[in-house]
């Protein structure tokens, strides 16, 4: 064992802790008794149908495998593949998100370069932030009259406020010192904006992103549960009104790696920015 | 008499008190310097050295008071005058040579990228950053090199005036050591005009052709421009066995000690400032005659 790398040996206990948790799930599921052992009175009451429950994990790896292997058929509006209906939240989230993103970089590096802006500003912000996205749904259905749209403008709604406020901090806190730099070798202020400032205040501007993104992905899933339709979130309800608990468990773990996925992406592009001072 | 180079004349600077006053850091300063001079400014802290700097570099408005620079009056940051900063200020995203490419690129803008990098890199292996080392990021460099690399921007630009704003203040004092001979080699080769503040007063000597001796805040002014009567070239091991390095160290280090403090606040009838011009010949000291009211130097030589 002593000769495993830390690394490797993290790996080891967290596939014993797969596999432990696994094994009490699977274990702890009561077993659906056989139709020979039950009473004429349980027969008649519809006892040998299969009840509903929490499935094992067995279950939820063959759905898993079952959906993976084709994950983007369409049979029609209530039976769409699991790639289907995570295209179609990712679609929403990157649209709302992008829009927010063109918003808020270039805003919050007004409010952090000018204080009059940052304080005239201020207010709002500090209102709106708070809350919640999905407060906003029925203003949004209302006045969009398009249920994909209002999805796309509860996303927009909620990365806004990581990304204006950490690029307006990052850009506010530019060390004078580099802008002083950018002002002795009379650089325009467009080439000051994009030469000095932007990089300097990159890597706070992209937790920013890193912040939205995962907030993105949380605020979706709820979206789609009441706007329906498509999504992942939509998918999960849908199951669940079908009491396909299997699905719903299996859903559940894609939203996770989704997730999981979108903020590692960010995590190489933090990497790609930072610097050391 | 024809103005120098650059002229700074009745320079005054006031700052809000935090009380309602105001707090007059320095009054009516007036200096010159000469093209090609190498001249240094000693003041303790507070006498407003930093306020001048940004003010000659642009960065700062004097309350009042002009600076002149060949004729035509400081209003603003300029390429015509480099700025080696105490923190080296270097953008730590780029690497050393990067960072000097970064300085080049806007005051010779035609030049192509080729020519901007052997340019850089030139002014590089005069600092003694070759190889390898100029693709360094500045946080893998040491504070010594990085102040290197802040000197190869700055002559790189080939300013009209270079201002030093303490550049060592932050080095040990054996790669300060390096450094000074390293900085006397390159100016040596340009005859670059450089304006440098400094609280040491053996590089002081080392490094000027003139020192300015300012009187402690509030009310700084410019009291004394001492003339360094060392021929150069001059090292740091040669320069103390010189006659006149006692004398001129002896004479610095009194009015430090003493005269600018008794001095401080002193108001002078004559309210063009301009410093008291000392030249210290062979542990002789001379006051040449000026226009203005002869001041009590004898403590000086007791």
């Amino acid at each position: 064992m002593d000769t495993l790398s830390e690394g490797k040996r993290a790996a080891l206990l967290s596939i014993l802790i797969l596999v432990v948790g696994c094994l009490i799930w699977e274990l702890s599921i009561p077993a659906q008794k056989a139709v020979g052992e039950l009473t004429e009175y349980e027969r008649l009451t519809g006892g040998g149908q299969p009840k509903a429950g929490v499935p094992p994990p067995s279950q939820v790896l063959v759905k898993a495998w079952e959906q993976l292997s084709n994950p983007f058929y369409d049979a029609g509006p209530n039976d769409k593949g699991i790639g289907i209906q995570i295209g179609y939240s990712i679609y929403r989230v990157l649209t709302g998100y992008f829009l927010a993103a063109i918003i808020a970089i270039p805003l919050g590096f007004l409010i952090g370069m000018s204080s009059i802006a940052y304080k005239a500003l201020n207010p709002f912000i500090q209102v709106l932030r708070p809350i919640s996205p999905l407060a906003w749904m029925p203003l949004a259905l209302f006045i969009i009259q398009d249920s994909e749209a209002s999805a796309i403008f509860v996303i927009f709604i909620c990365s806004i406020w990581p990304m204006l406020i950490n690029t307006a901090f990052g850009v506010a806190g530019v060390r004078e010192d580099w802008v002083n730099v950018a002002r002795t070798h009379e650089l325009s202020p467009l080439k000051t904006a994009f030469g000095v400032i932007l990089p300097a205040a990159a890597p706070t501007i992209v937790t920013g992103m890193r912040i939205s993104i995962g907030i993105a992905w949380l605020v979706i899933v709820a979206a789609e549960m009441l706007v329906g339709g498509t999504g992942i979130g939509y998918y999960v309800w849908n199951e669940w009104n079908n009491l396909d608990l299997t699905s719903v468990i299996f859903s559940i773990l894609m939203i996770g790696i989704v997730g999981m996925l979108l903020d590692s992406a960010f995590g190489l592009l933090q990497r790609a920015v930072a610097y050391a001072e | 008499m024809p103005k120098p180079f650059l002229s700074v004349e009745r320079l005054t600077q006031r700052f809000p008190d935090g009380q309602g006053g105001t707090l007059t850091v320095f009054e009516n300063a007036t200096f010159g310097v000469e093209k090609g001079e190498f001249v240094v400014i000693l003041g303790h802290s507070g006498c407003g050295k930093s306020t001048i700097m940004n003010i000659l570099a642009g960065l700062g408005q004097p309350t009042s008071g002009v600076v002149l620079m060949d004729g035509y009056e400081v209003s603003g940051p300029s390429l015509d005058r480099g700025v080696v900063f105490q923190n080296y200020s270097l953008l730590p995203w780029l690497s050393a040579l990067k960072n000097v490419t970064f300085g080049i690129k806007p005051r010779y803008p035609d030049w192509s990228a080729a020519k901007v990098e052997a340019h850089a890199r030139t002014f590089l292996a005069m600092v003694g950053l070759e190889g390898d080392v100029v693709h360094r990021k500045p946080s893998q460099l040491s504070g010594g090199m990085r102040q290197r690399v802040s000197i190869a921007r700055a002559f790189a630009n080939h300013p009209k005036l270079l201002l030093l704003d303490e550049p060592f203040g932050a080095l040990d004092a054996l790669t300060r050591g390096t450094i000074q001979d390293e900085l006397l080699k390159i100016w040596g080769g340009t005859e670059q005009t450089v304006f440098m503040i400094t609280h040491d007063i053996d590089e002081a000597i080392l490094l000027a052709d003139r020192i300015l001796l300012m009187t402690n805040g509030p009310f700084a002014r410019v009291a004394e421009s001492v003339e360094i009567t060392i021929p150069r070239p001059r090292t740091r091991t040669e320069i103390v066995d010189h006659p006149n390095y006692y004398a001129i160290r002896n004479h610095l280090v009194h009015f430090l000690g003493h005269r600018s403090q008794k001095m401080a606040g002193e108001r002078v009838g004559d309210d063009n400032q301009r410093p008291e011009p000392v030249r210290i010949e062979n542990s002789v000291q001379k006051p040449i005659p000026t226009s203005g009211p002869a001041r009590d130097l004898k403590a000086v030589n007791q």
